[in-house]
């Protein structure tokens, strides 16, 4: 089989290797929680760098890192609005309910 | 609520989360000041984590035993990662790494005077931890309040980190001071040169320094210079006593009234000199940066051009 490999795009005047966002889930039954960002060529650079930078000191069972740039976030500036539904539902708590205090078991 | 918050002006707006201990996230709106107030701040403090590697980087293959090699790399390899912990806190703020880094190598970025001195002795790498590290630890301990969260973050694992740094120096002070007379006099010898410079790692006194009012004001810092100075020396003239040390400042003394140790006048001749780039070490220090940095570039390119050529492999083959 002879198939032309692609000349490879290599962007030499790219000196900053991407940025990549650090998840690390601290032990079994927790969840990945974010602790930071660092840069590498490619995700398995910044798997082994993770390990380097954050988890010297036994912080992890498992990394997830994942390229910053594929984040979307909501906006801050808009936070007041976006989490405005939530806001007046207080009856969505256990406390809002007033049980008497013979009732035991709830 | 509603009208009051309209009146207010951004900044105003600004001031009152922070006044209210909330902290500022890399999203939200700040002023331009507290930006580039941080990016500075932070950037001179990853740097100096960076250049705090060359005095110890010098003692590793002269450590005295096994164990105390594999302390050291252990630390050094830290202190690396404290610099890369907050050159991503300052990339949050828009900064780039490579800007950052051109910017320490151009010497328009500044680093910790502290590591512009020679690391002559074994026992300096006591003085570093002990002194050094213990200084750092004070400056550093409130910034885990900082009102710029990324920071503030970063400086929760930089912290939890720079007490083993400090307990080995100590470790190794003592060792010194319970061994033969030449090692109790080669530890006296590296407190004696250590000990000024490192109160100058405060800074400059209150009364000179013009940028500590807006910083405490934006809760960047939270406490002055020379209230962290007069912290350290209470904390570490006992620490010296316990060692059989003499801290070389016939000033000070205990003071009853004050409930704290009175000390002489540090040089700020020399203090300033340094800062301006004419301390011991300077030169030397920058020149081994650079090398580092462009001795590495083939290094930066393969992995980017590896990663181009898997990721075209990945793309043919998908």
């Amino acid at each position: 089989m002879t198939t032309k490999t692609p000349s490879p795009q290599i962007n030499m005047n790219q000196s900053e290797w991407p940025l990549w966002e650090v998840f690390i889930r601290s032990k079994q039954g927790l969840d990945h929680k974010h602790v930071g960002s660092l840069h590498a060529a490619d995700a398995t650079m910044a798997v082994q760098n993770a390990r380097d930078v954050y988890t010297r000191r036994l912080e992890g069972v498992s990394i997830w890192v994942v390229e910053s740039t594929h984040i979307h976030a909501s906006n801050p500036d808009d936070s007041e609005a976006f989490f405005d539904p939530a806001a007046d539902k207080v009856y969505r708590h256990p406390t809002f309910y007033d049980v008497p205090d013979s009732i035991k078991h709830m | 609520m509603e009208t009051l918050e309209k009146v207010l002006t951004p900044e105003e707006q600004f001031q009152a989360r922070i006044d209210a201990d909330i902290r500022i996230e890399p999203k939200d709106w700040m002023p331009d000041a507290y930006r580039k107030t941080l990016i500075r701040q932070i950037s001179q403090h990853a740097h100096s984590e960076l250049v705090g590697m060359l005095p110890e980087g010098n003692w590793i293959t002269r450590a005295p035993s096994l164990k105390r090699k594999s302390i050291l790399l252990a630390k050094v390899q830290d202190e690396a990662g404290h610099g890369l912990y907050l050159y991503s806190a300052a990339e949050t703020l828009g900064t780039t790494r490579d800007q950052m880094l051109a910017d320490l190598h151009s010497g328009k970025a500044k680093y910790s005077s502290i590591f512009n001195y020679p690391t002559l002795s074994w026992a300096d790498m006591g003085c570093v931890g002990w002194l050094v590290d213990g200084a750092a630890i004070l400056n550093q301990v409130p910034l885990c309040r900082t009102s710029y969260g990324p920071y503030a973050r970063a400086m929760v694992r930089v912290c939890k980190e720079e007490s083993f740094h400090q307990r080995q120096g100590f470790e190794i002070m003592q060792t010194l001071c319970e061994g033969a007379t030449a090692q109790k006099e080669m530890a006296q010898e590296a407190l004696n040169r250590w000990w000024w410079p490192t109160l100058m790692m405060f800074g400059p006194k209150d009364s000179e320094s013009p940028n500590t009012a807006q910083s405490m004001n934006w809760r960047i810092k939270r406490f002055t210079n020379d209230e962290l100075r007069q912290k350290f020396v209470d904390m570490m003239v006992p620490q010296a006593e316990f060692l059989g040390l003499t801290v070389p400042d016939p000033a000070v003394k205990w003071n009853e009234a004050r409930q704290a140790y009175d000390f002489g006048e540090v040089n700020w001749e020399e203090f300033w000199a340094v800062v301006k780039g004419n301390g011991m070490c300077n030169h030397e220090r920058l020149q081994a940066r650079v090398q580092a940095h462009e001795a590495g570039a083939w290094v930066r390119e393969a992995a980017n051009a590896h990663a181009a050529k898997r990721a075209a492999r990945e793309a043919v083959a998908a």
